[in-house]
């Protein structure tokens, strides 16, 4: 372990909670081999193994689909031989122009702000935790839960596109066809989800105050 | 006092009985430390079996159908995947489906499996592999986000046509609602510790 255990860390004392069931276990000696949880049998590690450089490779994937989820349309509405292709950010201008601006702010506080937002706080969270800053570990943490939290919510617009393409299909009439947008779309909820999911908050807490060692 | 360590920041704690109903907090950055819930087993396992009749209902009725010019079209849970399959946008499809359908259905599944022969006082084969699947499957179920999904559709769908709500999106909004009590009486140390008695 590199991270220096704060004082009064479990690491510390020399044991840490299993990630899969919580129970309290024993770590062993340096360079041994991760022993496993003797209730249900999970690796034990006392921190979440190469937890920054697979937050970096999921942050990174995900920062990359980001542009292309957000330009290019994410479905096509063909209605009487007219076809429209619609973003992300049009399906939300539609439903302004439209007047259902409750339902505006929830799809764009979804697809728009929440997966920035993730991008954001997880960007920041890499960087204060390579820094070994020591600004407010207890508002960093709740950063953390709440990126935690929130991610699934993006997934609406997808489930959107699912519902239109399966209910509107009357041949000549009227057809919605999911687009290339929505695969980027869905990979960045996907990829932000297993990005939070690698990083370990514990490490805001090992190197707010704990040497490099 | 038993011990513990919180997951968000690695504080060791003591943590004094905690009452029913009630939960310990890491006195450090809050983290929840433990939960309790009163008849934690029977009442999740009460409200999963609930929840799985009502899934049954919202996977094979149609949740919507649609109405334009005379023409219907009825989709149910499961269609709306293989239309997407169908028009090669196969990555989405495998999401929805999954996201929708698979991971909601091991999570029931699961949660079946482990606290049916723990309230009956067994221990189910392979149980602390398959208690540790659900929670890794969790995340992933996502029902809760699709009812909101539907409801964008509709309010974009009621201009062009007449929509009718089926009897699955009645199933759906019940199903919900129970599945997050049934996650939210799940005590997983009241499990493990019944199953430390029987072993």
């Amino acid at each position: 372990m590199t991270a220096a255990a704060q004082a009064g860390s479990a690491l510390a004392a020399d044991c840490t909670p299993c990630h899969d069931c919580g129970l309290l276990c024993r770590l062993p000696a340096h360079g041994a081999a991760a022993p496993l949880c003797p209730r249900c049998g999970a690796e034990v590690h006392a921190r979440k193994p190469r937890s920054l450089e697979r937050t970096w490779a999921w942050w990174t994937a995900a920062a990359i689909c980001y542009l292309p989820a957000n330009l290019l349309p994410i479905m096509k509405v063909t209605s009487l031989g007219r076809g429209q292709a619609d973003t992300i950010m049009s399906g939300v201008v539609y439903l302004l122009v439209h007047g259902m601006w409750p339902l505006a702010i929830v799809v764009f506080t979804a697809s728009v702000f929440v997966p920035l937002l993730k991008l954001l706080i997880l960007l920041g969270l890499l960087l204060s935790v390579h820094r070994r800053s020591s600004w407010r570990p207890v508002d960093r943490t709740r950063l953390y839960r709440i990126t935690e939290a929130i991610g699934r919510w993006s997934m609406v617009d997808i489930f959107v596109v699912t519902i239109l393409v399966a209910l509107v299909r009357l041949g000549n009439l009227a057809t919605v066809e999911a687009q290339t947008g929505a695969v980027f779309f869905g990979a960045v909820v996907v990829l932000t989800m297993l990005a939070a999911e690698s990083f370990d908050p514990r490490l805001i807490w090992d190197r707010s105050e704990g040497k490099p060692t | 006092m038993p011990l513990a360590a919180c997951h968000d920041c690695d504080l060791l704690c003591r943590i004094a009985a905690v009452p029913e109903g009630g939960r310990a907090l890491c006195g450090r950055c809050g983290g929840v430390l433990r939960r309790r819930q009163r008849n934690s087993i029977e009442r999740t396992l009460a409200l999963t079996i609930a929840a799985s009749v009502l899934f049954a209902v919202a996977n094979v009725f149609p949740f919507l159908s649609f109405e334009m010019r005379g023409r219907i079209t009825e989709t149910t849970l499961a269609t709306g995947v293989v239309d997407l399959w169908d028009q090669g946008v196969g990555e989405i499809a495998v999401l929805v489906g999954f996201t929708a359908i698979v991971a909601p259905l091991v999570q029931l599944a699961l949660l079946l499996y482990v606290l049916l022969p723990v309230h009956l006082g067994r221990v189910p084969w392979q149980m602390p592999r398959l208690f540790r699947l659900l929670r890794h499957v969790q995340p992933w179920s996502m029902m809760e986000v699709f009812l909101v999904g539907i409801l964008v559709a509709v309010t974009k769908l009621v201009d062009m046509a007449e929509v009718v709500p089926g009897l699955a999106l009645w199933a759906f909004g019940g199903l919900i609602v129970v599945l997050a009590g049934a996650l939210a009486s799940l005590d997983p140390e009241a499990v493990w510790e019944r199953i430390e008695v029987r072993r």
